[in-house]
């Protein structure tokens, strides 16, 4: 290679290098914040990596799994609790897990159901773990499969009773 | 070693050898996209959750992945262009710019409108949407830039600048759903070891992925072919080759 391409290149490559290593640190010091969601267990625990702790009253997403028979349904309104468990694969629930649960009062998106991967916002109380939503998002995984297949398979999700 | 390409550095030689081969690519994207997109939208399965709304996936996912490689393509055009200063290098990045932002587009309006009935809503700031946006806006800049000046080599240098600092960009998009928690599902098709998908699904969108492949290899063709003459106008054989036409 003649010495004035191998030095445009030796030019561009380092920059490229300078700008990933300095992106790489930017984002690395910012994941607390690029995070969308807390986890149950980082409320109880803090963020993974940094420790912090989510206050009494600060506003934060939720996200996590809702658990299988803690629905429950206001009769006469659209409220609804439930309580969410981390996420993790496969999908199990343990009663002595973090749970964090949540209090809503809206329409809830089409996929929600037990066992359905839930992103929440709303206001946390640490005192009783519950947080107060103003909006409930369903998290689709990664799978796609047709409907009779899904009886066949090991039953990811449980199937929804009702409501 | 590179000697097999020197031909093709030269304008003339790439403007005849496009022209030859865009009717085949042609007929090549009309048949994989009419059968792929034929069989992902009346016949493949319904998904078990999302029911039809499922068959978005077929046209988000190909225009997602492969804004991001056209991305790359502009990037290593762009990095011959300023280490090698091959002219045709430019003409090619400022083709595909404009392609790679419609793709972008088409990406994020069909997320949003998959994500209004799935998820609840049509955007959320986490770090795939933010990225892919922040792509959209890179490809916007590249075509500003290649515009922005009446001197194209100029205009070439200055947009393949940017292209090559945004490249940081590409494994942000590709990597945000496994760095960081986000409400945007991880990769079902490019993940290693088995697709997260039944074989009958997984085939129309392998059509369709060719066919959009195909579909950006005529397109680029054809803008690359206008790129040529463009930028070559007081050559003499851009002038035979009108004076020619003209005859037509």
């Amino acid at each position: 290679m003649n010495p004035r391409r191998k030095k445009r290149l030796t030019i561009v490559a380092s920059i490229l290098i300078g700008l990933g290593v300095v992106s790489g640190l930017v984002l690395y010091a910012l994941s607390q914040n690029i995070d969308l969601f807390y986890k149950p267990s980082e409320i109880y625990n803090g963020k993974e990596g940094s420790g912090i702790k989510a206050i009494n009253g600060q506003r934060l997403r939720i996200g996590g799994l809702v658990v299988p028979g803690s629905v429950k349904r206001d009769e006469n309104s659209l409220k609804i609790a439930f309580k969410l468990a981390d996420m993790k694969m496969p999908i199990t629930f343990d009663e002595n897990e973090p749970m964090v649960t949540v209090k809503y009062d809206g329409i809830l998106p089409d996929l929600f159901r037990e066992g359905q991967g839930i992103v929440a916002n709303g206001v946390l109380n640490t005192d009783s773990y519950v947080i107060e939503a103003t909006e409930v998002l369903a998290k689709h995984d990664e799978n796609y499969m047709p409907k009779e297949l899904e009886a066949d398979s090991t039953k990811p999700h449980t199937e929804s009773k009702g409501y | 070693m590179w000697k097999w390409l020197h031909p093709y550095a030269n304008p003339e030689t790439t403007y005849h050898l496009t022209g030859r081969l865009i009717p085949w690519f042609s007929y090549l994207t009309i048949a994989l996209l009419t059968i792929g997109l034929i069989w992902a939208l009346l016949f493949s399965p319904a998904d078990y959750q999302q029911g039809d709304s499922f068959r978005i996936f077929y046209i988000h996912v190909p225009t997602a992945t492969l804004s991001m490689g056209i991305y790359v393509g502009m990037a290593i055009a762009a990095l011959c262009s300023i280490v090698w200063q091959l002219k045709l290098a430019d003409a090619s990045a400022a083709a595909l710019a404009p392609i790679g932002a419609v793709f972008t587009f088409v990406s994020l309006v069909t997320g949003a409108a998959w994500g209004k009935p799935m998820w609840g809503t049509w955007w959320i700031w986490d770090a795939r949407l933010t990225s892919q946006l922040i792509l959209l806006f890179l490809f916007l800049g590249v075509i500003a830039l290649h515009n922005a000046f009446e001197d194209k080599g100029l205009a070439g240098k200055a947009a393949g600048i940017l292209t090559l600092v945004g490249v940081i960009n590409i494994p942000i998009i590709k990597y945000s759903v496994e760095w960081w928690n986000t409400l945007h599902q991880g990769a079902t098709v490019s993940k290693m070891g088995k697709p997260s998908m039944t074989i009958d699904m997984l085939w129309p969108f392998i059509f369709c992925y060719m066919g959009f492949i195909f579909l950006i290899v005529v397109i680029t063709c054809i803008r690359f072919r206008s790129e040529i003459l463009s930028r070559n106008s007081m050559r003499p054989w851009v002038k035979e080759l009108v004076l020619a036409e003209g005859g037509k």
